[in-house]
């Protein structure tokens, strides 16, 4: 076990060599210079040159994709060109917006999502499931940014009862914080909803057709009592599946939902960054999303492994 | 668990009944939007108009400062005297200034400013308006020298720009994220990607403001901006981002709206050395095309003013030049015949994100096709339009709105984008820094204006205004923009 794990670790640190290396040489062949950003069309070309050098942008490529990574190694994501603070700062700031958002969002996609698909599933070719059938067809159709500004029409323009956007801070209160995230989670969750609703129903349906469901009501179990008791739990197997994946999406696919919203997340900072050629953040930040990937596969192997004691002499 | 709920709600109950108590009393908070964050707080090494909307006047103050209605008056300095020559410029200080962190402002601080805008190393963006600057010494506490190589009747103008204020040696090092000046605010809070904090500095030297904490949120997206401003979530909107909102705003009983006219003459910038915009006559036949008042209608929804030259209409010196530039496409493809180009010809066009550049490029794309010249129109970011056009001039045609206050002097710039090297002119401005005599200077300047009128170095637009969209009570706005600025100082609720 322990040296299919070295194996392992050590897979994984070449994966994140070679996609620090990718991401490196992708996000600096892109054209433009954040000296000439930040100075305008009125600077001198030799007042560009004295920025450059003040960055540090003189040194050659390879020299600075050196210092990056030795950086990052040792927990240093470097200083933001533009911002002149410290990367692993900004993420941290933006991931306490954008975390929450996506854990709030997933909780209430989660919360409609499957009532609606047992209810589904449980009235099958009934009005009810062709009603929640119908609606799910609706949110998967519907962008999210467009439920999003319907929301802030009606809730904050006419109803006044939240703001239009904006984070006011988690130092204001849990409440009221979880209150500006309210409106901008609901527009991520409700697309997410429909999709899991969907998954929900259809799961739910290929279980109640298997054999142990066939036994469990033969035992005397009513239709429900045998849905609640064994359907449910073996449903939940597909379902839990796209909750993950739906997870990762809602972290990094804010960026729309953020701009609309005025929001201080992640997605915000990422388009922000590449907009002014803040090159270190683009990378850190990608390559953070990067190694979060990498690390869940490596601690998913090693679940593997321990369930399943076949891999471990395979590899 | 429920003892921790009831106690944040508790709290959050108490912050809310605050929050209540406050808006009852009178109000002297004030919360001001705008469409982009600045990218640091230093005025003095950056373009970036975000940094001066935030900080100039508010935090930081140079020796003199532009009023909203494009004049210069004394600021840090209290008085100055002009040596008759023009060489030589001294500055009474005022007595009594100090900066945010208590350190005193003198002379020795002005000496450090300008030495550092003007230093080998300098990142100053517009390190060209301290060129004329030969030394800078210190006479007394309370009184600095400036000495010019060579006459400049801009000196006082320049010395009032963003990019010229007083900063202090004590503080330099951190003054990107913790700006430390001597003006009316002083730096709070940073919430970066969403707002700016400032509170009045109570031992401020001038009079004290009515306003006494500011916020800046900055909303980037024209949607957003509508919701928020609908929402009553924000005060004052500066360069709201969607002119197509402001009927329903000037409609609406709530809110104020101000077309504000910025120093930007928005331009079609041409490249003057690629074939065959190197011809006089074929950058003549491309200005007689457009009709400037189908943009501003089309691309600005009517706000904007039309302009026949590179200079302000606002501004005294302006001369209407629009005339030599009036939409005849009869005499545009006439001229193109005579070029050589019966039948057109192709070039490219270049756009940057505003949406003046991408709206008004469609439109002017649509004029050129009527009289046979054809675009190729890309859009790009300005990251890449800086790279591509303004550094490599690998370009046609571009649109740029050129927002920096008198900066006629780009033209006597041979290796500037438009690529314009014509040594009359060149020499006549040389011949106008020089210039302090209020009347020689309007008349040169009115030459100036002339000869790139009629060289036709670059289609020339419109004036292009902003709109400040804001609540009915706010006072004291600015109704024109010399420079960057949010003047919070002169703000005020009404009762």
């Amino acid at each position: 076990m322990l040296r299919y794990a070295l194996k392992r670790a050590l897979s994984l640190l070449i994966s994140l060599a070679i996609a620090s290396l990718v991401i490196f040489l992708v996000i600096e062949v892109a054209p433009g210079d954040p000296a000439s950003y930040m100075l305008g069309i009125n600077a001198q070309p030799e007042t560009v040159a004295a920025l450059r050098a003040e960055l540090g942008l003189d040194v050659p490529k390879m020299q600075r994709y050196l210092a990056w990574v030795g950086g990052m190694a040792r927990g240093d994501f470097g200083t933001s060109y533009t911002y002149r603070t410290p990367v692993g700062q900004m993420i941290a700031d933006r991931m306490w917006v954008s975390l929450p958002l996506a854990l709030y969002a997933l909780a209430l996609s989660t919360l409609i999502a499957f009532p609606a698909g047992i209810y589904a599933a449980a009235r099958r070719g009934k009005p009810g499931d062709i009603a929640v059938m119908g609606a799910t067809q609706l949110g998967v159709a519907v962008p999210n940014f467009w439920f999003a500004m319907m929301l802030v029409l009606i809730f904050a323009i006419n109803l006044r009862w939240f703001s239009a956007g904006g984070f006011p801070g988690w130092d204001i209160g849990f409440f009221l914080a979880l209150k500006s995230l309210t409106l901008p989670a609901i527009a991520l969750a409700l697309p997410q909803s429909a999709i899991l609703a969907r998954v929900m129903r259809s799961s739910l349906l290929d279980i109640l057709s298997e054999d142990f469901m066939r036994t469990a009501r033969a035992k005397g179990l009513s239709r429900r009592q045998a849905l609640w008791r064994h359907g449910l739990r073996n449903a939940l197997i597909p379902v839990l599946t796209i909750i993950g994946l739906q997870f990762s999406f809602l972290l990094a696919g804010g960026i729309i939902i953020e701009q609309v919203f005025f929001l201080p997340g992640l997605g915000r900072l990422i388009f922000q960054s590449i907009s002014a050629r803040d090159l270190i953040v683009v990378e850190s930040v990608v390559m953070l999303l990067v190694f979060s990937v990498i690390l869940v596969n490596f601690l998913v192997d090693l679940a593997y492994a321990a369930v399943d004691p076949r891999l471990r002499s395979r590899t | 668990m429920r003892f921790l709920t009831g106690r944040l709600a508790m709290a959050s109950l108490v912050a809310l009944a605050a929050g209540l108590g406050a808006a009852q009393a009178a109000q002297d908070d004030i919360t001001v939007a705008m469409q982009l964050e600045p990218p640091h707080l230093d005025p003095t090494s950056a373009a970036a108009q975000a940094i001066d909307s935030v900080v100039y006047i508010n935090i930081f103050e140079g020796l003199t400062r532009f009023m909203d209605d494009g004049s210069i008056v004394p600021a840090l300095a209290k008085s100055w005297d002009i040596s008759d020559d023009g060489l030589t410029y001294t500055f009474n200080l005022n007595q009594g200034v100090t900066f945010h962190d208590g350190t005193t402002f003198d002379a020795e601080d002005v000496k450090f400013s300008l030495d550092r805008a003007r230093a080998e190393d300098s990142t100053n963006a517009q390190k060209a308006l301290f060129a004329a600057i030969a030394d800078v010494t210190v006479v007394d506490p309370m009184t600095v020298r400036l000495t010019l190589s060579e006459p400049n009747g801009n000196m006082l103008f320049n010395l009032a720009w963003g990019d010229a204020v007083i900063v202090a040696p004590e503080s330099i090092d951190d003054i990107k994220t913790n700006p430390v000046g001597t003006g009316p605010y002083k730096f709070a809070n940073w919430v970066q990607g969403d707002k700016i904090e400032l509170m009045a500095n109570d031992s401020y030297w001038g009079s004290a403001p009515a306003i006494k904490s500011a916020t800046f949120k900055f909303i980037s997206d024209p949607t957003a901006a509508f919701g928020a401003v609908m929402a009553e979530d924000v005060d004052v909107f500066t360069g709201y981002p969607a002119p197509e909102n402001v009927p329903q705003f000037e409609a609406d009983p709530r809110f104020q709206v101000l077309n504000v006219a910025t120093e930007g003459e928005t331009i079609l910038s041409t490249n003057n050395k690629m074939p065959p915009l190197d011809n006089v006559k074929v950058r003549k036949a491309i200005a007689h095309a457009i009709d400037r008042q189908a943009i501003i209608d089309g691309a600005m929804f009517g706000m904007g003013t039309p302009i026949g030259t590179h200079f302000a209409p606002h501004h005294p010196d302006y001369v209407d030049l629009t005339g030599n530039s009036g939409y005849d496409p009869e005499l545009s493809k006439k001229l193109l015949a005579e070029a050589g180009f019966p039948d057109g010809f192709t070039t490219t066009l270049k756009l940057p994100p505003p949406s003046y550049a991408r709206r008004g490029g469609e439109i002017i794309a649509a004029q050129l096709r009527a009289v046979g010249i054809k675009t190729e129109t890309s859009n790009l970011e300005w990251a890449q339009w800086l790279e591509q056009v303004f550094r490599g001039k690998d370009y046609g045609l571009t649109i740029v709105s050129h927002t920096e206050p008198f900066d006629i002097g780009i033209y006597a710039r041979p290796d500037y984008y438009f690529q314009y090297d014509n040594p009359a002119f060149q020499e006549l401005y040389a011949e106008l820094n020089k210039t302090t005599d209020a009347a020689k200077r309007s008349e040169m300047l009115a030459e100036l204006q002339t000869m790139i009128s009629l060289d036709y170095v670059n289609g020339y637009l419109f004036q292009l205004a902003t709109p400040t969209i804001a609540k009915a009570g706010v006072q004291g706005l600015w109704k024109n923009a010399p420079t960057a600025a949010v003047d919070l100082p002169a703000m005020s609720w009404a009762n």
